[in-house]
């Protein structure tokens, strides 16, 4: 089995918001907005890079605990995909 | 100071081949004559980006009719926005795909009328619909854009709501929007043709919910439950005045494709001011905006700002009244009435009054 490697569904781009000062994720018919946290997540987000890569590289940027961090990103990574935006 | 609408609902065209009895234009048509030009649409767009909205939804009638289509979708992508295309799909070919895909197209929402061709044939007055919808919805799918299936249900549909989730599986859609017939305008005309039956209503709600068990992010139904059975009304457009600008093929500026039923509602054009002066202060906008408008039962209630009132067109339609409360709402004196008429409705022979064309307006 292969590592899973998250990447944006068809017709969802990263975008900043210039008029309300925000990140978020423009989708069919709707925007999803991206605290800071979701930002960092989904910003790493490029097709490639396998959640564990992407977990790894959150840990060390942020000099975080791996296991907390593992959490909340496949938390979240959980939430964006049964929304239909991540795959 | 309000904040910025999130999405242009760009109405280019009311002219389609198809003829829907329960299409959201206005029964008032309007004609090519008056339909704003490319340079007028290019101003709306770059307007609209200015005043910070995100997303265009590019609409109709059929937007394919406009040989502008991809012009208007490379200049919104330069603006910055998200470009959306709903269409019928039946003048959608491979050709026209790679010069919208070429533009900056997102998203593609492909109507459907029924799984049955005789019948879908029969719903749009279109023959052969059905076949071309999937051809073009396929080609969309391949082309990596994203695609959404929309099926407008009623009464003459509903049953084969699972064969319709299939259809979008089958095309590779990510996104399925089951779209209850709202009825105002041309539907209002055919509703004793299309309201569906409490039976049906439950059958389709069951089926739903096992289908999005079955499929999660895969393929995500959109899906409320119609208002005439409802017991809650819905946040119409998110509150009127609060997220979406629709301009009409003439230019005229309205809260909802439906405003133009509202009497005593006069409304600006982009032919005379600018999108970001309209949305501030214009007296249309302004007339339901928010919730001091509101009957007082409405004003009391702790969801006045999660429904903002409901639908002002359907309060309209039911009361005569645009700002009584939409008896949608169990709290509304209407509400009694308005399941028992959507019962009588779903009870009458199943014809259609008028099909949606420039002859029936």
């Amino acid at each position: 089995m292969t590592a899973p490697v998250p990447r944006l569904a068809p017709g969802v781009r990263l975008a900043f918001d210039g008029k309300r000062g925000q990140w978020l994720l423009q989708a069919p018919e709707r925007v999803v907005v991206l605290d800071e946290i979701a930002h960092a997540v989904v910003s790493r987000i490029d097709g490639k890079l396998s959640l564990d890569a992407v977990i790894d590289a959150l840990a060390a940027d942020y000099d975080a605990d791996r296991r907390e961090i593992e959490g909340d990103v496949k938390d979240l990574v959980a939430d964006l995909a049964a929304r239909g935006v991540l795959r | 100071m309000m904040a910025p609408p999130l999405a242009l609902l760009a109405e280019l065209t009311h002219r389609c081949p198809l003829q829907c009895p329960y299409c959201s234009n206005p029964v008032a048509l309007a004609g090519v004559a008056g339909e704003l030009s490319t340079a007028e649409w290019c101003r709306v767009i770059g307007e609209a980006a200015e005043l910070g909205m995100l997303q265009v939804h590019f609409s109709g009638g059929e937007p394919l009719v406009r040989t502008d289509l991809a012009e208007l979708v490379a200049h919104a992508r330069a603006a910055g926005l998200y470009t959306n295309l709903i269409t019928s799909g039946v003048l959608l070919d491979a050709a026209k795909l790679a010069v919208l895909v070429a533009a900056g197209l997102d998203h593609v929402q492909v109507s459907i009328q029924d799984t049955d061709p005789d019948n879908a044939d029969r719903i749009s007055a279109y023959p052969g619909g059905l076949a071309k919808k999937r051809a073009a919805a396929r080609l969309v799918h391949e082309a990596g854009l994203a695609l959404t299936i929309n099926a407008v249900v009623h009464r003459q549909n509903l049953d084969r709501l699972g064969e319709m989730i299939a259809f979008a599986e089958a095309v590779g859609a990510e996104r399925l929007e089951v779209a209850h017939v709202q009825y105002y305008g041309w539907a209002l005309k055919n509703r004793d043709y299309l309201m569906p039956t409490i039976g049906q209503l439950d059958a389709a709600t069951a089926t739903v919910e096992a289908a999005r068990a079955r499929l999660g992010g895969r393929l995500v139904i959109d899906y409320v439950i119609p208002d005439y059975y409802a017991r809650r009304p819905k946040a119409c457009m998110g509150g009127w005045g609060r997220r979406f600008v629709n301009v009409s093929p003439v230019g005229a500026v309205l809260p909802c494709h439906a405003a133009e039923t509202v009497p005593g509602l006069v409304f600006a054009t982009v032919r005379e001011r600018h999108l970001a002066e309209i949305w501030a202060a214009d007296p249309a906008f302004e007339a339901f905006r928010g919730t001091d408008w509101m009957p007082e039962t409405c004003k009391a209630c702790d969801r006045r700002e999660i429904d903002w009132g409901g639908c002002r067109c359907q309060a309209l339609a039911l009361t005569g009244d645009a700002a009584a409360m939409d008896p949608a709402c169990d709290r509304s004196p209407h509400h009694a009435g308005l399941i028992a008429l959507a019962e009588t409705a779903s009870a009458r022979p199943a014809e259609i009054a008028a099909y949606r064309n420039y002859r029936n307006i």
